[in-house]
């Protein structure tokens, strides 16, 4: 009987070189993301929505005919019409134009407020996280500190310190607004730093600073944009609410909390000064809200469907 | 556990001197004074600011404030003449606690059957309601909910009174307008943790053991769901709070949120600063409150703590 060797036997349908080619092109984490994006339908409406509404805001108070404050005095409290698309306020003004150009300011300070504070915070709670020691124990008492007191509190007298207008606002926010950042950024770089790979990269001898841009800030990102996504629609929110008790933007200048504070007087007889206004609000808030949702789900598909 | 009691108590006291103090010298930075009448001479302004005891150095006013505060007296107000501030607390808290009160009661019963129902039912129709009103409910401002609330159910349908406070109907519209964001975020969280729950393995023991779903979801899986849910209470508590703020002054209820507001653009500096006080005193104290009861109801967090 012939010896059964190895090299009489062959698999049959076994292409040695399809098995180990890649098949598709490797995706970055972020193009991975962005895949996932795509495919949250929600999601990617709010994004849509988002975008739509950022460009309406820089390109439609220019193409109207009307200004901010132009009056018509014959079109006072006019429905939605051609003349007025979206109607007039109490005097006159048309609110086509004001929703944008509150969209303007609305918008920017939600996303500049919200972005400051996420910078802020990611870079005091990376340093305390990363470093830990004497640095932390002290930023850690502070944060305690002023995480106890309510943070409308400390807005409302800042803003009242400083005067009304855009800059104070957005100050007035990011005085207590980054501490949730930092306390989620340090929980996070404090959880990375202890795994196996950022010893690695320690005994290897690289230099902190590059662990830092290589290994931490990649495995952070990703929720930390999800955590900016989430606190925009919180910063229009608290503008909104600002200007609705008179803190805020102040006229001529206009905001939506504006609009709407403006449009609730009339509320029992031209309820549309009110609705479109929120309307717009509520449609930005909930378009950040499932783009968020959606963002978390795709930085991190572990997530999915637990909240 | 008395220890642990006793390390919040001090935390709690510490942030509150802060706030006071903070909050002392912030309102002596802003711009303006409470005393803007043209008809003012030289001779009544002076007068009026030793009556209130604004020419005394800052540090002194600072000694003879935190001296009134011990004794828990906030001063007298500087617009509404002859009034202290503690009367107008007195006077208007009631009406903003009750108002909080019913919110808070609403937004968390509903919140909590909603978050159960929606987690009972993954992925099914009544799921996908309870995510879209969780949904909803964080994207819509409270203010926005009053003023819809109040044209749909006041004005347009005339179910329920449109504003003021005169009964328990006057208080319906007010606290669903305050509570539905509450209502939404304990709604969420409960789904959450309901869900993270039911993957427990005490779970599957229970469910093998032959218990019924019924007693694994009352027994089982809410008691153990429910501690999450207790964490965002001191936070929800001062989201109600800023609600009334709002809401109170839509639905013209005689609360402290409306005079709060008032004070703010008259430059009423004391009633300001006693209102704010108040204001954080009282959260401060809640979220005391239930970081005790979270360590009641959980000993992991105390152990937890260094």
């Amino acid at each position: 009987m012939a010896e059964l060797n190895r090299e009489s036997f062959v698999i049959r349908g076994k292409d040695t070189v399809r098995m180990e080619s890649i098949s598709r092109p490797s995706l970055s984490f972020w193009q991975d993301a962005w895949r996932r994006l795509k495919k949250n339908r929600a999601a990617f409406i709010g994004l849509c929505v988002v975008i739509f509404y950022t460009i309406m805001a820089v390109f439609a108070p220019m193409f109207s005919q009307y200004s901010l404050s132009d009056m018509d005095v014959t079109s006072r409290n006019a429905f939605i019409s051609a003349e007025h698309w979206l109607g007039c306020d109490a005097t006159g003004r048309d609110l086509w134009v004001r929703i944008w150009m509150g969209a303007r300011v609305s918008l920017s300070i939600g996303f500049i407020a919200a972005i400051i504070n996420a910078c802020v915070g990611a870079v005091i709670g990376g340093l305390c996280g990363f470093y830990g020691g004497k640095l932390d124990m002290i930023v850690m008492r502070l944060v305690d500190l002023l995480y106890g007191i309510p943070s409308l509190i400390i807005t409302i007298l800042v803003v009242m310190v400083l005067g009304k207008g855009i800059t104070p606002l957005i100050v007035a926010m990011c005085v207590v607004g980054w501490i949730g950042t930092c306390r989620f950024v340090r929980g996070e770089v404090y959880r990375i730093k202890e795994q196996d790979f950022v010893m690695a990269a320690k005994v290897l001898g690289i230099p902190d600073f590059k662990i830092i841009i290589k290994h931490i800030i990649p495995n952070i990102l990703g929720m930390l944009v999800t955590n900016l996504c989430m606190a925009i629609p919180g910063a229009i929110f608290q503008e909104a609410f600002l200007s609705y008790i008179g803190l805020g933007i102040t006229p001529p200048n206009c905001s939506w909390g504006v609009i709407c504070k403006e449009g609730i007087t009339y509320l029992r007889y031209y309820p549309h000064q009110v609705f479109i206004p929120a309307f717009f609000v509520c449609t930005t808030m909930l378009a950040l809200n499932l783009l968020g949702n959606g963002l978390r789900d795709a930085v991190d598909p572990r997530l999915r469907g637990t909240e | 556990m008395r220890k642990y009691i006793f390390k919040r108590l001090v935390a709690a006291v510490l942030t509150m001197w802060v706030l006071i103090t903070v909050v002392f010298f912030l309102v002596r930075l802003m711009p303006g004074d409470p005393f803007q009448n043209p008809k003012m001479t030289a001779e009544i302004r002076a007068n009026m600011e030793s009556y209130y005891g604004f020419d005394k150095p800052l540090i002194v006013q600072y000694g003879n404030y935190m001296k009134n505060l011990f004794k828990g007296d906030l001063g007298y107000s500087m617009k509404f003449t002859n009034k202290t501030v503690n009367g107008i607390i007195a006077e208007s808290f009631p009406f903003s606690a009750d108002l909080g009160i019913r919110a808070l009661v609403f937004a968390v019963s509903f919140g909590l059957v909603l978050g159960i129902i929606s987690a009972r039912n993954r992925g099914g129709k009544l799921d996908f309601f309870c995510v879209i009103v969780a949904v909803l409910g964080t994207s819509i401002p409270d203010f926005i909910m009053g003023a819809v609330l109040q044209y749909g159910f006041g004005i347009k349908w005339g179910l329920l009174p449109v504003a003021q406070y005169q009964g328990i109907e006057y208080t319906i519209l007010p606290a669903c307008a305050i509570g539905f964001y509450t209502l939404a975020s304990v709604s969420r969280i409960m789904r959450a943790s309901m869900l993270e729950v039911a993957s427990q393995d005490y779970i599957k023991t229970a469910r093998s053991k032959g218990v019924s779903e019924f007693r694994i979801t009352a027994k089982h899986q809410i008691r153990n769901a429910i501690m999450p849910v207790m964490t965002i209470m001191g936070p929800t508590v001062a989201s109600v709070l800023t609600g009334t703020f709002v809401i109170e002054s839509i639905f013209a209820i005689p609360g402290m949120g409306k005079y709060y507001v008032e004070s703010v653009s008259n430059n009423d500096y004391s009633m300001v600063l006693g209102m704010t006080i108040f204001y954080g005193v009282f959260l401060i104290f809640c979220n005391l409150v239930v970081d005790v009861l979270y360590g009641v109801a959980d000993p992991r967090v105390r152990i937890g703590e260094r």
